[in-house]
């Protein structure tokens, strides 16, 4: 009796102890997710700061049809789609064909230190790559000094709109691959050798086995990190866009994200940029829940 | 391998390694131009014939940083931000990651925490109501603001729990036996035993609060209060918003700006990363395969 009463005293605490664990996490959390999520009201009320969100009348979709029926808005969303879509492929494809060319390099040495290299971009701040950037493709860069070489004029990139989105593509897949390419490493030093080797007998060149063997064995790999990709199809990447572009080249890479900040904290249309702000998160929360389900249906994948 | 495959197989291996180089070049460059026009003489940046090399070696942007006290207090809040957020955010993700990390029978929270928790990272309110909270809870223009608003780093969270579930249960088990509590199991047994997802949580961490320049920008009414990251922002990101340049106007303000100044600040906000880097680089790799496996 006594032994059951301290055996449920011991459990009691035990408990205890993990949930004292977690609140400082969850307080935070508490405070800085999950309370400002109740602002979401302003997205169906006419707010007006004076108001406050509880004094502010309800207005209920009223906001989201002004939105949709927004040029602004509609070409803001396309241009969103469209980076992020481009995103998503080449994010796919560059770091894979990046992984498959390293994996071909016998040199130890030199694996290593190209490896230890291209993962530095991703360290770097946009703010930092946006500042040297400009420099690069600048009136006065070296971009405009090798094509005088070439006896082409300086060209204004900077402020050219077709450009400036493939500009935002490009860069952020040459920031990104490096780190990208670990999760494929990781992968192909797990294909099991005597793969090759038997491969070889048969008479397989190096083609063929990456053909055959090398991609088959990375398919799960790349399917799965596609379809996780597909959540972030409204995520076209704030501090890249916001700390490179410009008034001129609005009309090809403003997105979401930059627009909901320019009409909330420049113009001060705090309910039509939340609702903004709000329709990206419905879109991304929904994607996330169905990729992460295909995900777990078809490689049994679970982030936790 | 068959003779006849030796010489095209060469020829790639050749190509191969050129493209690799210079792709890893590519990854260089950046920094070592920036580098270079730090170093090099005003007019010569401002003309752009820097191209691999300083160009009239000098070392004035530097000497004029040292004058420069808006500079080196934004640097001064950076490093604050960094040397109290660090330790504070790797303490609350270890403490919340281990309970995460026991099953539902041992921790009968468990799944409801972590419902929660995931739905955090998954959804949010939006840039608009954050910032309306924040400046409701008096977090502008202080550090405080500047550690806490971004919450608490999920992803981290998930890859540290990974990793205690991954940690053998027999050392656990024998640590309890010998009359260890939780709280000494978690901090004498398992945390010593985490050093490479430590480590990449602590890079991964420090290299956020060094690089976030947006919460800097919208909770700080003055410029004295900058971050590091966001005072780079204001002077080198320095096209107007809202205003439509004409393209002569958009050169002539790029010509108009101290560029090796600008680069020197640039490099200075660099190093603190490329010196850390090449010490932690070998451990982040495996903290995110091991964090990212799950049994």
């Amino acid at each position: 009796m006594r032994s059951k009463k301290k055996d449920y005293l011991s459990r009691f605490k035990n408990q205890a102890t993990y949930y004292l664990m977690c609140a400082p996490g969850m307080l935070w959390l508490f405070f800085f997710s999950i309370v400002p999520m109740a602002g979401i009201l302003m997205a169906f009320q006419d707010y007006k700061p004076k108001k406050g969100i509880w004094g502010s009348p309800f207005i209920g979709w009223e906001n989201f049809e002004y939105l949709f029926s927004m040029k602004d808005a509609q070409n803001v969303i396309l241009n969103t789609v469209i980076i992020a879509f481009a995103k998503i492929v080449l994010n796919m494809i560059v770091p894979l064909a990046f992984a498959l060319m390293l994996n071909e390099v016998r040199r130890v040495r030199l694996k290593k230190a190209v490896q230890t290299i291209v993962y530095l971009p991703h360290f770097l701040s946009w703010v930092i790559l946006a500042s040297v950037m400009t420099n690069i493709f600048g009136y006065d860069g070296i971009v405009n000094l090798i094509r005088g070489l070439f006896g082409q004029e300086k060209a204004v990139f900077l402020s050219d709109a077709g450009f400036f989105r493939w500009f935002i593509i490009l860069t952020d897949v040459w920031k990104e691959f490096g780190y990208n390419a670990v999760i494929y490493l990781a992968a192909l030093t797990g294909i099991n050798p005597t793969l090759y080797e038997a491969s070889a007998i048969d008479g397989a060149g190096r083609w063929k086995q990456t053909v055959h063997i090398t991609l088959p064995s990375l398919s799960t790999t790349i399917v799965l990190l596609t379809v996780l990709a597909l959540g972030n199809i409204l995520n076209a990447g704030f501090d890249q866009v916001f700390n490179t572009y410009n008034p001129m080249v609005y009309s090809s890479v403003d997105i979401l994200d930059t627009w909901v900040y320019r009409i909330g904290l420049t113009k001060l249309q705090f309910s039509l940029a939340t609702a903004a702000g709000l329709f990206k998160s419905m879109v991304s929360f929904v994607l996330i829940i169905v990729s992460y389900s295909l995900a777990y249906k078809f490689a049994d994948y679970t982030i936790f | 391998m068959i003779e006849t495959q030796t010489i095209s197989r060469r020829l790639f291996l050749t190509v191969n390694t050129i493209l690799l180089v210079l792709l890893a070049f590519t990854c260089l460059y950046p920094i070592w131009y920036t580098f270079c026009l730090s170093f090099s003489d005003k007019a010569a940046t401002n003309a752009g014939w820097v191209t691999l090399y300083p160009i009239g070696f000098t070392t004035a942007a530097y000497g004029e940083i040292i004058k420069d006290t808006a500079f080196f207090n934004s640097f001064k809040i950076s490093l604050e931000r960094v040397f109290i957020g660090t330790p504070l955010t790797l303490i609350i993700v270890i403490m919340i990651a281990y309970p995460l990390s026991r099953s539902q029978r041992e921790f009968h929270g468990r799944n409801v925490t972590m419902w929660i928790v995931v739905f955090c990272m998954l959804f949010n309110g939006g840039t608009i109501p954050w910032y309306m909270c924040m400046k409701n809870y008096g977090m502008m223009d202080n550090m405080a603001g500047l550690i806490l608003s971004g919450s608490l780093p999920v992803y981290n969270v998930i890859l540290m729990m990974n990793f205690f579930r991954n940690f053998p249960k027999d050392v656990e088990e024998a640590a309890i036996m010998d009359g260890a509590g939780k709280w000494r199991t978690l901090f004498q047994i398992v945390v010593p035993c985490s050093k490479s997802v430590i480590a990449t949580i602590t890079l991964f961490v420090s290299v956020y609060y060094w690089n976030e320049y947006f919460q800097g920008l919208v909770l700080s009414n003055s410029e004295s209060h900058y971050p590091l990251q966001t005072y780079i922002r204001q002077i080198v990101v320095s096209i107007p918003m809202g205003v439509n340049l004409t393209t002569e106007q958009m050169i002539k303000m790029n010509q108009l700006s101290n560029k090796s100044l600008n680069a020197a600040k640039v490099f200075i906000t660099i190093i603190p990363m490329l010196a850390v880097y090449p010490f932690i680089q070998k451990y982040f790799v495996t903290g995110i395969m091991i964090g990212s496996v799950k049994e």
